[in-house]
């Protein structure tokens, strides 16, 4: 063996893993993603079969899916990447000055890299009689093998342990017609993830199907009957129950036997930093079951696989990316029953508890609070808002504005989408989950098995479900939960811009800002893209960053731009575009409207609408015309295509109107002339009223002003999409130009902070009012700084219909070349 | 039979970016990546038709305007997990000038 081969040069290297399970596997695919061509890969696998679901056994064992159907990776995969497995081959030592590892039947394998992926073994009780046969652990195919043996030939099963694993086992045996009972120490359920409520009720429903329980029950023995299998379970308190079965699901203890052997550092766990490796030997990995970081061995499908992307990523000799914990979350899988439990769940000093309890209907939901964040909680019965709650826990996100209706979960706080159902299990595979794409049960549950999706972004990407608004993404969720089995909803906390680099949209921003980066392959060298010329995720994003930046100094990238913004109209379904001309403030005047129909007609435009923003719109007309259309009507842009400013509605006013109090007509005049053609991280919707009649609909747009006797109310944030807001109150002013001037900062610090396709609803809610109100109210001079670098960025913009009409800018983006 | 015929300069296309060209009633999406390679795509997205030219280009790839389907260039062919192709027609650069092979156009309309 060549010790001496330099990284990364010259022959591959060896890199040999130790566990065949979830983690180690992940952490392969993962890699050679990456660095497919680095190792020569040896797996060794104490089981007998190739790569399966470990959290699927529960319906295996209940027979709702077979051995076949949870296989991950077949046989072939191993072959088609030219991984040397090992199966039923269990390693028995690691020579670690060699750098060999050795099985129990002699074979050996050299290595470079070492992963240990042992994961954990059942914690069998050392009580008398625990080798008794008919007494088996939960871990592995074997295990259900020998239940669903035992469940034809015998009737009493005895579960000891009334945690996940244990009801999941005792559910799948009650199925197999055996009777069951779970013994269980404490005082109720799965006191690890509910509290004693939830728990009662889930026992209930458990009851109702049949199970039994004995609680607060400590195992004294394991009785043989005449054959030397098990018959009885005997209790410290002298009781007994009969056992032809005794299934130990107390607990799990890390597989460590090995790493002890070859003197890794071991504390509950192999000990493991922050990048993976061992304290011990930085050659030597640890991933999953079997590793401890920080002094915890998750035993939860998500951080494994965060822990996966880590691993892979210094084995890839990327070197980025520290795993740095996880939050994590339970759901458990018995089929018709929904319990959904995160964080401190329990409560204490220091904490509120927002709680829901009805008993009849099998619901209930416990909320914890800290500090105006949500800490914990826990749910039975309808869990459809666990990914959410979820996610409010991860982000540490402030709750208060949220808290009236929190408990009645996402739908009741503004997000209409399409209301829908709400729990997964119940539904048929023809019921519809996402309104948007048409996708039905069936169509996810069908991908979910087949190509073997395991993570809500994967679902997304095949089925397209959930990935258009959104509003169906809890039930996704579930969904995956049941068909995948586990928690795949844990995303990475920070998020990245795309797929092309690990950097956040604020360190984009901050790059851009500090080191003063004027044009995309500027900030795509300076940080490190992986692409060589990004994606369509990443360039209009960037694009915006710099124009935003750099007013007058970056230059815009029309390539970069989504073609509305690069054809200044909208593209329909058939090819055509939209033309919907600005109005000031909603005002139009006969000779505009004579020009409209004669350019409708002239150029046989089939439809003309009124939009909702009161202007009018043009649709179907062909790319090829737009010059001309733009140029006979004479109108500036209403920018109805781009993330710029749209219209700013409003009602007559005082003009006309005998509630009046205000003019709202010229003030929304005003406000438009002013901020045209500003361009946003996201569409920008204002609008005015004149008296708080609000016939302009104020309190659904990004900024709604409505006119009192004695001023003007500014509200913002508001929104009328798929997630239905009301603006917030920012603040009381009494002239026009103060209006003008506190809007303009409210809206260029969106334009500066806000993360690209934010809309203010979305960047208020990170930042909080509090923060807005600081920089645009109680700080004047900043006020005005913003102010004046909104105008300042506005002055160097032109009109784009101008430009292309008269100045024949971009005169090739219209043009069909004729062969 | 080939059918190989003169279009446009590469250098009328944008970079990265896309013409559309009309034959015989059909539009043929002609690319340009960063790196200067052409490619000749139906102006059709498997996916529901959209028209790939306006899209973005990047890499080796357009994303549809219409619900942001991948296709490759090279191909044809949606990225996974999307499935489907677009046709393709061969290209040729000769003197800064792209030609098409248009003959399988011309053999449906002949």
């Amino acid at each position: 063996m060549d010790m001496s081969t330099p990284l990364g040069r010259g022959p591959r290297m060896k890199l040999v893993m130790v566990g065949n399970g979830m983690a180690g596997v992940r952490t392969l695919e993962e890699l050679l993603k990456l660095a497919p061509d680095l190792y020569d890969i040896t797996v060794f696998g104490a089981e007998p079969h190739p790569h399966y679901n470990r959290i699927l056994l529960s319906p295996v064992l209940a027979g709702e899916q077979t051995v076949a159907d949870i296989v991950l990776n077949p046989l072939d995969w191993y072959k088609e990447n030219g991984i040397a497995l090992h199966l039923g081959k269990k390693v028995v030592k690691i020579d670690r000055t060699a750098r060999v590892v050795e099985t129990g039947d002699g074979t050996r394998a050299g290595y470079d890299r070492l992963l240990l992926a042992t994961g954990s073994e059942p914690f069998i009780l050392p009580v008398s009689g625990a080798g008794l046969e008919g007494v088996i652990g939960f871990r592995d195919i074997a295990d259900v093998d020998a239940m669903i043996r035992a469940s034809s030939a015998y009737k009493h099963a005895i579960v000891i342990g009334g945690g996940l694993l244990g009801l999941e086992a005792a559910n799948g045996l009650m199925k197999r017609g055996m009777d069951v009972s779970v013994v269980h120490l404490g005082p109720w359920l799965m006191e690890r993830q509910l509290d004693e409520p939830a728990a009662r009720l889930l026992q209930q429903s458990l009851e109702a199907r049949g199970m039994r329980f004995l609680l607060q029950k400590q195992t004294g023995e394991l009785v043989a009957g005449p054959g030397g299998r098990v018959a009885a379970i005997r209790f410290k308190d002298g009781s007994e129950a009969p056992a032809d079965l005794v299934v130990m699901a107390v607990g799990i203890r890390p597989n460590t036997t090995l790493a002890e052997s070859a003197g890794l550092h071991c504390n509950r766990g192999i000990v493991v930093s922050d990048t993976l490796q061992t304290v011990t030997d930085p050659r030597i990995y640890s991933i999953g079951e079997c590793a401890a970081h920080r002094g915890i061995a998750y035993g939860l499908v998500a951080p494994l696989f965060e822990q996966a992307r880590v691993a892979a990523n210094h084995l890839a000799q990327y070197g980025i990316g520290r795993y740095e914990g996880s939050v994590t979350s339970t759901r458990l899988k018995v089929t018709g029953i929904d319990l959904f439990s995160a964080g401190d769940f329990l409560g204490g000093e220091g904490t509120e508890t927002l709680l829901y309890s009805d008993p009849i209907g099998g619901v209930y939901k416990k909320l914890v609070i800290k500090d105006d964040k949500l800490v914990g909680g826990v749910m039975v019965g309808d869990t459809v808002d666990g990914a959410w709650y979820f996610a409010l826990l991860r982000d540490g996100k402030d709750v208060s504005g949220l808290r009236d209706h929190l408990m009645f979960g996402q739908d009741h706080c503004g997000n209409l989408g399409h209301q829908g159902h709400h729990r997964a299990a119940g539904m048929t595979d023809d019921m519809e989950v996402c309104g948007c794409n048409g996708v039905c049960k069936g169509d996810i549950v069908k991908a979910i098995r087949e190509k073997g999706l395991f993570t809500l972004e994967d679902v997304r990407k095949h089925t397209k479900a959930s990935s258009s608004c959104g509003s169906c993404t809890g039930l996704v969720e579930q969904i995956l939960a049941f068909t995948a089995g586990g928690d795949y909803s844990a995303a990475p906390k920070k998020k990245s811009v795309c797929g092309c680099t690990d950097y956040t949209h604020e360190d984009v921003r901050a790059a851009i800002r500090n080191n003063k980066l004027l044009t995309i392959p500027q900030v795509m060298t300076f940080m490190e893209w992986r692409t060589p010329d990004g994606c369509a995720s990443c360039r209009p994003a960037l694009n915006y960053y710099l124009l935003s930046t750099w007013p007058g100094e970056a230059e815009d990238d029309p390539q970069s731009r989504f073609i509305n913004e690069r054809a200044h109209a909208n593209i329909q379904k058939d090819g055509s575009y939209s033309v919907i001309p600005r109005m000031w403030g909603g005002i139009t005047t006969p000779a505009e409207l004579r020009r409209i129909a004669e350019v409708a007609e002239k150029y046989a435009i089939p439809t003309v609408k009124v939009t909702g923003g009161q202007r009018i719109d043009l649709l179907g007309v062909k790319k090829a015309d737009l010059p001309k259309v733009w140029a006979d009507l004479d109108m500036p842009s209403g920018h109805a295509y781009g993330k710029a400013l749209r219209t700013v509605k409003t009602c007559v006013g005082s003009e006309w109107c005998r509630f009046g109090t205000q003019d709202s007509t010229q003030m929304g005049i005003d406000l438009e002339k002013v901020f045209f053609k500003m361009w946003a991280p996201h569409k920008v919707k204002l609008a005015v009223s004149g008296c708080p009649r609000n016939c302009a609909e104020v309190a659904i747009k990004d900024v709604g002003i409505i006119g009192v006797d004695s001023g003007w109310e500014i509200y913002v944030g508001g929104n009328g999409g798929i997630k239905t807001e009301v603006a917030q109150f920012l603040v009381k002013v009494k002239t026009p130009d103060e209006v003008l001037e506190y809007v303009g900062a409210f809206l260029q610090l969106y334009r500066e902070e806000a993360r690209y396709l934010d809309r203010t609803v979305h960047y208020l809610e990170r930042v909080g009012l509090d923060y807005v109100k600081q920089r645009v109210l109680d700080d004047a001079d900043n006020r005005r700084a913003l102010y004046e670098r909104l105008l300042f960025a506005l002055s160097v913009e032109k009109d784009p219909w101008v430009e292309r009409a008269k100045e024949g800018k971009l005169a090739h983006e219209f043009e069909t070349v004729i062969a | 039979m080939n059918h190989w015929i003169d279009i446009l300069a590469v250098a009328d296309i944008p970079r990265p970016g896309a013409r559309v060209v009309r034959h015989a009633d059909i539009d043929i999406a002609v690319f340009r990546n960063a790196e200067d390679n052409i490619f000749a795509l139906e102006d059709r997205c498997p996916h529901k038709g959209g028209p790939l030219s306006q899209g973005i280009v990047h890499g080796k790839k357009v994303t549809c305007p219409l619900h942001g389907w991948n296709v490759e260039l090279d191909s044809g062919c949606a990225a996974a997990p999307d499935e489907g192709c677009a046709r393709e027609f061969p290209v040729r650069i000769e003197d800064g000038r792209v030609w098409l092979d248009l003959t399988a156009i011309g053999r449906a309309t002949a």
